[in-house]
């Protein structure tokens, strides 16, 4: 377990008086898209609330490159290089997308060149930059949650369900995106659609009630319609 | 074209206070008289805006509800007043630049308290009660009274006058237009922290992050910005302004009582409210209508004007329920 870019090690999280997440174990390896998935409810947001800070551990630990991360501040966390995509996308309408992106620099100062690949990936971003962000569609603004989240270098994306409310066109458009930033970046992606997931993912690993009950290749899980079913009740064709 | 687009085509809600007073005008009937009601109103709602900010910037940043804020209005009040006393020598002096170290003197002593007592009241005060209003309330009221003991025991009960420097006292006459000189300062003081607040929040980074602040306090500290000292720094800001305001209000009155800061509170949530919370132009849009409403009411209907800022609030609600400009898009 080691070798793996982020650890987690019998994780307990509780909101309030409900306890969520019940010891999850998860290993996530440097580079490649990793993908958690589950049924609503399971805890996969939790997940990555806690790992982000947003939410404490009661119990157990979050390991990131050697920093026990665990008890640490949400924006120390994000310092390391931790990015995070909720669920809602957390733009802010307010802004425009320019300073939507600007906060997400560490300087205040952009990479050309990684701008220009973001507008390249998404070219709604260069026509909308001086717009404010609550004037975007819904699948723009994800692409702003996203495109916040790799202008600068990050060590891992936290992504949460990025598909959803998305016209099918748009998110077969991610995919490619996706697979895009994974080349220089880890991602965790919590995701619903096993479509989506199955596209992207190197690994997978299926969370209900609160525990980690599968890992393993996302390879083996598409091959196998049965275990599909008995894990998620869902199939390849059922997500189409 | 009709009347909804007309209205956003003369500039929308902030053409509300140029249409107020247009429509006063007339009904007013008397040039010389609408020019003194209109720049008094101007500076009245200046001086209610240096107030009403912070406490908007503390509401829609910080989700506090801050009751005690009266309490940096009134020690604001107090303490330029006990400056200004102290330097009577320059205060009465013939010389401009006596005159104005004394004001300045007022104004920063005022300032700096609302700077330090900022500071400590999140501290002591606000800091174990965020994410829950009703305690909010209870503390934030209760510090209130305690600051009232205070300056009660400092100042003692009985209201005390507020010397004026001598460039600020008299009026300047344009024809038969008569304009109180401390009114052009209260006006001008105002519009000039409006534009550093405007500029500090549109054109830097820490403006940006309160603006993103007042939005989404989460998506702020996972994009690696520690929200908390930020809202130490805006609520000592707030907390400045209040009690700047209280300086210059005071200056206004001439003469003040204890409970200066609690009669003006009324004014300055209304300002908040109709302004829409955590927006610094809706302030001032709320500061200005309320300052001037008050005054051509006062004039044109005299029995109304306690009531006239009140059916204000109400009117704005109804046609905007989360106010004029609120920093918030819903």
């Amino acid at each position: 377990m080691s070798d793996r870019l982020l650890r987690l090690d019998d994780v307990h999280a509780d909101i309030g008086q409900y306890k969520i997440l019940h010891g999850v174990s998860l290993g996530v390896p440097e580079g490649g898209v990793h993908v958690l998935l589950g049924r609503n409810g399971a805890g996969k947001t939790t997940t990555l609330r806690t790992i982000m800070g947003l939410w404490r551990a009661r119990k157990g630990a979050i390991v990131f490159r050697h920093h026990d991360i665990t008890a640490m501040h949400t924006s120390d966390i994000a310092r390391l290089g931790i990015a995070y995509v909720p669920e809602n996308m957390g733009i802010f309408g307010g802004l425009t997308v320019g300073e939507n992106m600007r906060l997400a620099t560490g300087s205040d100062r952009f990479d050309k060149d990684r701008l220009a690949r973001i507008f390249n990936l998404f070219p709604a971003m260069e026509t909308f930059w001086n717009k404010p962000a609550w004037a975007l569609s819904g699948g723009q603004k994800q692409m702003l949650a996203i495109s916040r989240a790799i202008v600068e270098r990050r060590e891992l994306i936290l992504v949460d369900e990025p598909t959803k409310g998305l016209a099918p066109a748009i998110i077969r458009a991610m995919i490619d995106v996706f697979r895009e930033v994974a080349r220089e970046t880890t991602i965790l992606l919590v995701e619903q659609n096993f479509m989506f997931a199955s596209s992207l993912g190197s690994t997978v690993a299926v969370i209900e009630d609160g525990v980690i009950t599968y890992r393993g290749a996302m390879s083996e899980l598409v091959a196998d319609t049965d275990l599909q079913n008995r894990l998620l009740s869902l199939s390849l064709n059922a997500a189409h | 074209m009709n009347a909804s687009q007309l209205f956003e085509r003369v500039g929308g809600v902030n053409a509300l206070p140029v249409i107020l007073m247009l429509v006063a005008l007339p009904l007013i009937g008397n040039f010389p008289s609408w020019v003194t009601l209109t720049v008094a109103g101007l500076a009245m709602g200046m001086m209610i805006f240096l107030m009403a900010s912070g406490l908007s910037l503390i509401f829609g940043l910080m989700d506090v509800l801050n009751f005690g804020h009266s309490a940096f209005i009134s020690f604001g009040a107090f303490i330029a007043a006990s400056v200004l006393a102290a330097l009577a020598a320059w205060v009465g002096a013939d010389s401009v630049v006596l005159n104005l170290l004394a004001l300045f003197a007022a104004i920063a002593a005022a300032a700096l308290f609302g700077l330090a007592a900022g500071w400590f009241f999140e501290r002591v005060i606000i800091t174990p009660v965020y994410r829950d209003h009703l305690r909010q309330i209870l503390v934030t009221i209760g510090a209130l009274i305690v600051a009232e003991q205070i300056l009660l025991a400092i100042w003692g009960g009985n209201p005390i006058a507020v010397p004026k420097p001598a460039i600020l006292e008299g009026s300047i006459f344009i024809g038969d237009v008569a304009i109180e000189i401390y009114r052009i300062f209260a006006f001008l003081l105002g519009l000039a922290v409006f534009l550093a607040l405007y500029f500090t929040l549109n054109r830097t980074r820490i403006g940006l992050l309160i603006r993103a602040g007042v939005e989404n306090r989460e998506m702020v500290e996972s994009l690696g910005f520690r929200i908390d000292r930020l809202f130490i720094a805006v609520f000592m800001v707030g907390s400045t302004l209040a009690a700047t305001g209280g300086a210059m209000w005071a200056g206004y009155q001439g003469i003040i009582s204890a409970n200066v800061g609690g009669e003006l509170m009324i004014l300055v949530f209304i300002v908040v409210i109709i302004g829409g919370l955590g927006s610094i132009e809706g302030s001032l849009l709320g500061a200005l209508l309320v300052g001037l409403l008050g005054n051509y009411v006062a004039f044109l209907f005299p029995k109304l004007s306690l009531a006239s800022n009140m059916l204000l609030m109400m009117a704005v609600l109804l046609w905007r329920p989360y106010g004029l400009r609120p920093a918030l898009k819903i």
